[in-house]
């Protein structure tokens, strides 16, 4: 067994494989924890976690949240809009004084690619990414990655699709990191516009077809559009993506029966995925809810005990 | 558990066999006695449950439960316990504690759990123990049930049933060895 020394997460590029498989295996540990009639263990008694959101979440925040207090782990929420970022308070300023109030662990969401790794690199105390800009989402893809292991019983030679919006997510670069790490094969789906340029050297193959993605695939990861960040012309019509991309019963009809079909959520019906699919048999999308707080307990305890081993 | 003791003492020397306190048998023999004290003490088997503490605890508690079995037909709920995330020293544990599954699932209220562990020491996993054992329900009584008692108490807890006294020195190391983890059986003191 490995040991985890680092004080931070703040994506899945810098973790080993070993690392990777220490979060999944310790998160496996914590997810009894919330069957208990007592949903609390003390490991993280007289800790203080700071929810640091730039940007509006609502799972996130309250997946962290609750997978602190379930550590016995107090909790602070701090959100921008309501904060000095509002008077012009830098990112680097906010988190120091942060550290000033003794606070243990900052789970940051930013609207800036690599604003996680600054905070980390100026902080002595934890700090978890909890999705910086279109950079990574490391919590969302371990949680992907356990839930798929949970059904499928292993990850390696798994063959995972993601489709939608590769360009502008980070889940998809934290799973396709995360994945490609533990041996499975990724391919990433969209129309071309919406593919990054570069994709391939991450180590996921693009497919512009769909149907032709999901023939051999063993789960699929669909994303959500953010038509928040729609940009005109550079950004499909809707109807025109619901009929070449999503996820739909019949598409499914053509691939292996038991493909195991996640969201990272909010899930947008009728656009990326069809209401059928979203809350049928393949669905796994409120079980990774769910798995959501164990990865995150197993998070916050490991990198707590990474400070401690420095 | 009683291992995470010795780990904090430091030791990185491989330690020197002193003697051999127990071997197969005699374990055998000291789990066949334990099993009949229980039945007894608890007028039978009705409401008893049987917890391991992680990880050598739960060998010896799947024993017991058999041994149960055999003689009374029927086999006593069985679970695990993993008492890291309720240790008192988690902030200054100089080894890191991989944390490991906590299986109970049948409702304890109202049952007589035995709790049963390979080394009873400090009595600080034992505390651990019942923290994380009152958080599933509250049980009719609470029983331990131990392979060694070493001694050295540092909190006010005793075993109802023990398997061996053994009276040691502090830089001693007891070290309890069981099949399903370490190959063989038997019980050594090393220094």
């Amino acid at each position: 067994m490995i040991k985890w020394n680092k004080k931070d997460l703040t994506g899945l590029r810098d973790l080993s494989k070993e690392e990777i498989e220490l979060i999944l295996n310790t998160a496996s540990s914590f997810k009894e924890v919330s069957t208990r009639g007592v949903k609390k263990v003390p490991a993280l008694r007289g800790k203080t976690v700071v929810n640091l959101f730039y940007e509006p979440s609502t799972r996130t925040r309250v997946s962290f949240e609750v997978a602190a207090k379930r550590l016995s782990a107090d909790v602070i929420n701090v959100s921008t809009e309501t904060s000095s970022v509002k008077k012009g308070e830098t990112l680097i300023d906010t988190g120091s004084n942060i550290q000033a109030l003794r606070a243990d662990i900052i789970v940051v969401r930013h609207n800036s690619s690599g604003a996680a790794i600054i905070l980390a690199r100026h902080l002595g105390i934890c700090v978890i990414n909890g999705g910086d800009g279109w950079h990574e989402h490391p919590t969302q893809a371990l949680l992907d990655m356990f839930t798929l292991k949970e059904k499928l019983g292993r990850i390696k030679g798994l063959n995972v699709v993601i489709v939608g919006d590769i360009a502008h997510s980070r889940v998809a670069r934290s799973n396709i990191w995360g994945l490609t790490k533990l041996g499975a094969r990724v391919t990433v789906c969209a129309p071309k516009m919406l593919i990054p340029p570069g994709i391939e050297e991450m180590g996921a193959r693009v497919e512009y077809d769909i149907d032709k993605a999901l023939k051999e695939a063993d789960a699929v990861n669909v994303l959500r559009m953010q038509f928040e960040r729609d940009e005109g012309a550079a950004f499909p019509e809707r109807f025109e993506y619901f009929r070449k991309f999503a996820i739909t019963k019949e598409r499914l009809a053509k691939t292996k029966k038991d493909i195991v079909v996640m969201h990272p959520g909010p899930i947008n019906r009728g656009i990326e995925i069809s209401s059928e699919v979203a809350d049928g048999d393949n669905s796994v999308i409120l079980e990774q809810v769910t798995n959501g707080i164990a990865i995150r307990m197993a998070v916050l305890f490991l990198v707590s005990q990474g400070r401690q081993s420095k | 558990m009683a291992r995470i003791f010795y780990c904090l003492q430091g030791i990185k020397m491989r330690p020197k066999e002193k003697a051999k306190l127990m071997d197969k048998d005699a374990i055998g023999r000291a789990l066949t006695r334990i099993a009949h004290e229980i039945i007894e003490h608890n007028k039978g088997v009705e409401k008893i449950a049987i917890v391991g503490i992680k990880n050598r605890g739960e060998h010896l508690a799947m024993r017991v439960a058999a041994i149960i079995e055999k003689h009374k037909g029927k086999s006593p709920p069985l679970g695990v316990l993993d008492i890291t995330l309720y240790r008192d020293d988690l902030t200054n544990l100089a080894q890191q504690p991989i944390v490991r599954e906590t299986k109970i699932d049948f409702d304890i209220s109202e049952k007589h759990i035995i709790l049963v562990d390979d080394v009873l020491y400090t009595g600080r996993t034992i505390r651990c123990a019942l923290d994380e054992l009152i958080d599933f329900g509250r049980p009719q009584t609470i029983q331990l049930a131990v392979l060694i008692d070493r001694g050295h108490r540092e909190l006010p807890i005793r075993a109802d049933y023990v398997g061996k006294n053994i009276p040691t020195s502090k830089n001693e190391r007891v070290e309890v060895r069981l099949a399903e983890s370490d190959g063989k059986d038997e019980v050594l003191i090393l220094e």
